[in-house]
């Protein structure tokens, strides 16, 4: 039994974080319905792209989640709460991913069965590409996430009132359960959903990649969450630079991870120079996607990395404010760059890739407040929560 | 002991809250010339000494800079300037490639120059006679005890003033430290003539013995089993054979295992009029002839034997093999075409094997049956 006792007191989060989440969600809506009307497939692969930011931003806080109790982390327990409430966006993605399950055949070349048949490539990777296959495991993907969600946070919310350390224990088993899942499941969501959107083309390090934005981006929003909400009261006293800096270190190592990733992917496919891999490159090389590709390295990889590079500037609160932002919005990119090409060999950019984007924020910061509503933004029951105030660097 | 040759006043602490205290302490009353010793980095202790920010990072993220531009400038001086070699089809300038050993290089000279520089710069690096050394104060600071060490040199230093303040903090020791006097008075010589008599001593030795054992050791029996075989070298004199040569060449007329001397030599018509294709033209004797006419001929005569060579002008092009001429060679010209060249065409009979040719004869046979069909081909 926890005997520390962290003097906590809840606050309700302002009006103005719920008028501008209902704001986003509803204008975002919009936006998508509109493409929807006046462009259906574009709508859907826009879709795709809300998709897998969203699924980064709530699989990516559960991981988060669950390395905190594995590696046994005591610095980021004050805020673990931030994180599991990130996760609980798992359920509006099953909301985000019903239009695209209802259109399957508009988005995926390999849903064709008379292109199949005269594919053999196509045929040869049918036992695993095809709809009935790609159905169960979507919805296995969901049922494992919400079902992690669930578990993790269930005995996290436990702890707050019966302070009970075997609560932690259980949340270390499940953990463990959850890290092979995740990187299973991460693995193949962005292969389904990304990667066979450009059947013939294969990368055998996507998973990685996917999962290296994936940490980034719910990562970058929590940080943006942590700091706003700490700058403001509403966490426990006495976090400090200490914290800021090792979410400082955390984005930094990351980028420098996406980046190391993102090029091994492009090297190894620019020195072997096989024609069925280099064409999905020469494609973003092409037609205004040049652009997008370099815009890409510049604010994923060095906007931050420079940002971030001094120890001072990862303890300031206000750049690290703005670098969440910004890589949240870097990782909408990259998905976008990623999608979009699939959907027009030239670049398309206008009011209806606002509109996913809009929304997704929206989302999130309406989950956030509905949980916070109801829930303590800090885990006062968590045997680690005092060791966690007092980390120092 | 003499006043003068006060080096510090040293105090032990049993615990990091103690030494953590003690700095605090030792800060607010004004000294600026002291230092903290820990057997491990306590933690606030850069706020209890009011440390500034160590500019070491700026050293690594330099020499980061330096190495990895450095590396990239060499990377690239070498592949287009000093040894322009085509890799892999790609351009001299292939950059993507160079970015791995330049991530590698600015990592690597990053991590030596910060810690190059930190034993030189802040650790003072080469200092054998540190008055700290061998102390007590040394030895228990680097096993369990913390210590702090208030220098003589400090503006505010009083030897009074300083133990009575160190006194107050409860430490487990207080002791003054002193310069030794035989290590200051002592002067070192660079050159000091037995210095430089063992360096003359110790190259002699070693390039002494190399010698002896490259030139004469090794060339003494019993280490000359190597060198000294019991056989005939060739290119050697003999007096065993009225030529005086060791090497032997082989009897008139011997042929060697798998090989078929080929006996029209600069006869194209006789090879034409002698030689007949052994293979039967079969679907695998045509896959064959394919494979090998596509690897080697297809380059000059292109895919389909029409001289549209694939070279663009680089190397002459050879005329069409579907020419009434070449219709009408039989097989053994076209084979020893091959075999021996024409014109500008060097000889194959190296890199293609005797039956792969007739193999090509065939295929080149079946390209011209194509591009020429009888009436009766297209029933």
């Amino acid at each position: 039994m926890s005997t520390t006792q962290v003097p906590y007191q809840r606050k309700d989060l302002p009006a103005s974080v719920t008028a501008f989440g209902a704001g986003a969600t509803a204008a975002g809506a919009a936006i998508v319905a509109l493409t929807f009307m006046f462009d259906h497939s574009r709508g859907l692969y826009n879709n795709i792209i809300g998709l897998s930011v969203l699924a980064s931003v709530a699989v990516g806080a559960l991981f988060y989640v669950a390395l905190e109790y594995l590696a046994g982390a005591v610095w980021s327990t004050p805020f673990r709460r931030v994180m599991e409430f990130l996760s609980a966006t798992v359920f509006a993605l099953v909301v985000v991913a019903l239009p695209l399950m209802a259109n399957l055949h508009e988005v995926f070349h390999w849903t064709h069965m008379e292109a199949v048949a005269k594919d053999p490539i196509l045929a040869g990777k049918s036992p695993y590409l095809n709809i009935q296959f790609f159905t169960i495991r979507n919805i296995a993907f969901a049922v494992l996430w919400i079902f992690f969600y669930a578990m993790l946070t269930r005995f996290s919310r436990k702890q707050d009132t019966t302070r009970d350390q075997k609560y932690t224990r259980i949340n270390i088993r499940f953990s463990t359960a959850f890290m092979p899942v995740f990187a299973l499941t991460t693995t193949f969501f962005a292969i389904d959903w990304i990667m066979s959107l450009e059947p013939h083309w294969f990368s055998t390090i996507f998973g990685v990649y996917y999962f290296s934005g994936t940490f980034l981006c719910a990562l970058a929003v929590a940080t943006f969450i942590i700091v706003s909400l700490n700058e403001r009261g509403y966490l426990v006293a006495g976090l400090g630079k200490d914290h800021y800096y090792s979410l400082g270190t955390l984005l930094f190592v990351f980028t420098n991870f996406w980046a190391y990733i993102a090029f091994s992917q492009f090297m190894l496919i620019w020195y072997a120079n096989v024609p069925e891999e280099t064409y999905w490159f020469i494609a973003r090389w092409k037609n205004g996607w040049e652009y997008v590709s370099l815009a890409l390295i510049f604010m994923k990889f060095l906007v931050p990395y420079f940002v971030l590079l001094s120890q001072p500037s990862k303890m300031d609160g206000r750049k690290l404010k703005f670098i969440g932002i910004w890589i949240f919005l870097a990782h909408t990119v990259d998905m976008y760059w990623l999608i979009m090409p699939n959907f027009s060999r030239s670049l398309v950019l206008g009011w209806q890739e606002l509109g996913f984007p809009l929304l997704i924020a929206g989302l999130i910061t309406l989950t956030f407040v509905f949980k916070a509503r109801k829930e303590n933004l800090v885990p006062i029951g968590d045997p680690k929560l005092q060791r966690g105030i007092d980390f120092k660097i | 002991m003499n006043k003068n040759l006060l080096y510090s006043v040293t105090a032990l602490f049993d615990t990091p809250d103690g030494i953590i205290h003690a700095a605090e302490a030792v800060r607010n009353a004004g000294y600026k010339r002291y230092d903290v010793h820990t057997p491990y980095p306590v933690h606030g202790m850069d706020d209890a000494m009011e440390l500034k920010d160590s500019k070491l990072g700026f050293i690594t993220l330099g020499a980061g800079l330096l190495g990895g531009a450095g590396v990239f400038a060499f990377i690239s001086w070498v592949f287009l300037a000093a040894y322009p070699n085509v890799i892999g089809g790609k351009p001299y300038f292939s950059w993507p490639a160079f970015v791995p050993v330049t991530f590698e290089i600015t990592v690597l000279s990053a991590v030596l120059l910060t810690i190059g520089s930190l034993i030189v710069f802040f650790f003072k690096f080469p200092n054998n006679s540190h008055p700290l050394h061998d102390t007590p104060y040394m030895k228990n600071v680097s096993s369990d005890k913390f210590g702090i060490s208030i220098q003589a040199n400090d503006p505010k230093f009083d030897e009074a003033a300083v133990t009575a303040l160190l006194s107050s903090l409860h430490p487990l020791t207080v002791a003054p430290v002193f310069y030794d006097e035989e290590e200051l008075r002592h002067t070192w010589t660079t050159f000091d003539p037995k210095f430089l008599a063992l360096l003359v001593g110790v190259a002699l030795f070693v390039s002494g013995s190399t010698y002896l054992h490259l030139n004469k050791l090794l060339y003494l029996p019993p280490f000359d089993w190597m060198s000294n075989q019991n056989k005939f070298k060739p290119q050697t004199p003999t007096a065993q054979y009225d030529d005086t040569r060791m090497m032997r060449s082989a009897p008139d007329g011997t042929v060697a295992r798998g090989f078929i001397p080929y006996p029209f030599k600069g006869m194209p018509d006789s090879a034409g009029k002698y030689l007949v294709n052994p293979l039967q033209p079969t679907s695998e004797a045509l896959a064959l002839g394919k494979t090998k006419f596509l690897t080697y001929c297809s380059p000059c005569h292109g895919n389909f034997a029409r001289g549209d060579s694939r070279l663009r002008g680089q190397f002459p092009n050879p005329p069409t093999l579907h020419s009434d001429k070449v219709r009408n060679w039989p097989d053994g010209n076209i084979f020893h075409v091959i075999t021996e060249g024409q014109n500008i065409m060097p000889s194959y009979a190296s890199q293609v094997s005797r039956e792969e040719r007739w193999a090509i004869v065939h295929y080149v046979r079946a390209l011209q049956r194509a591009f020429n069909a009888k009436e009766s081909d297209t029933q």
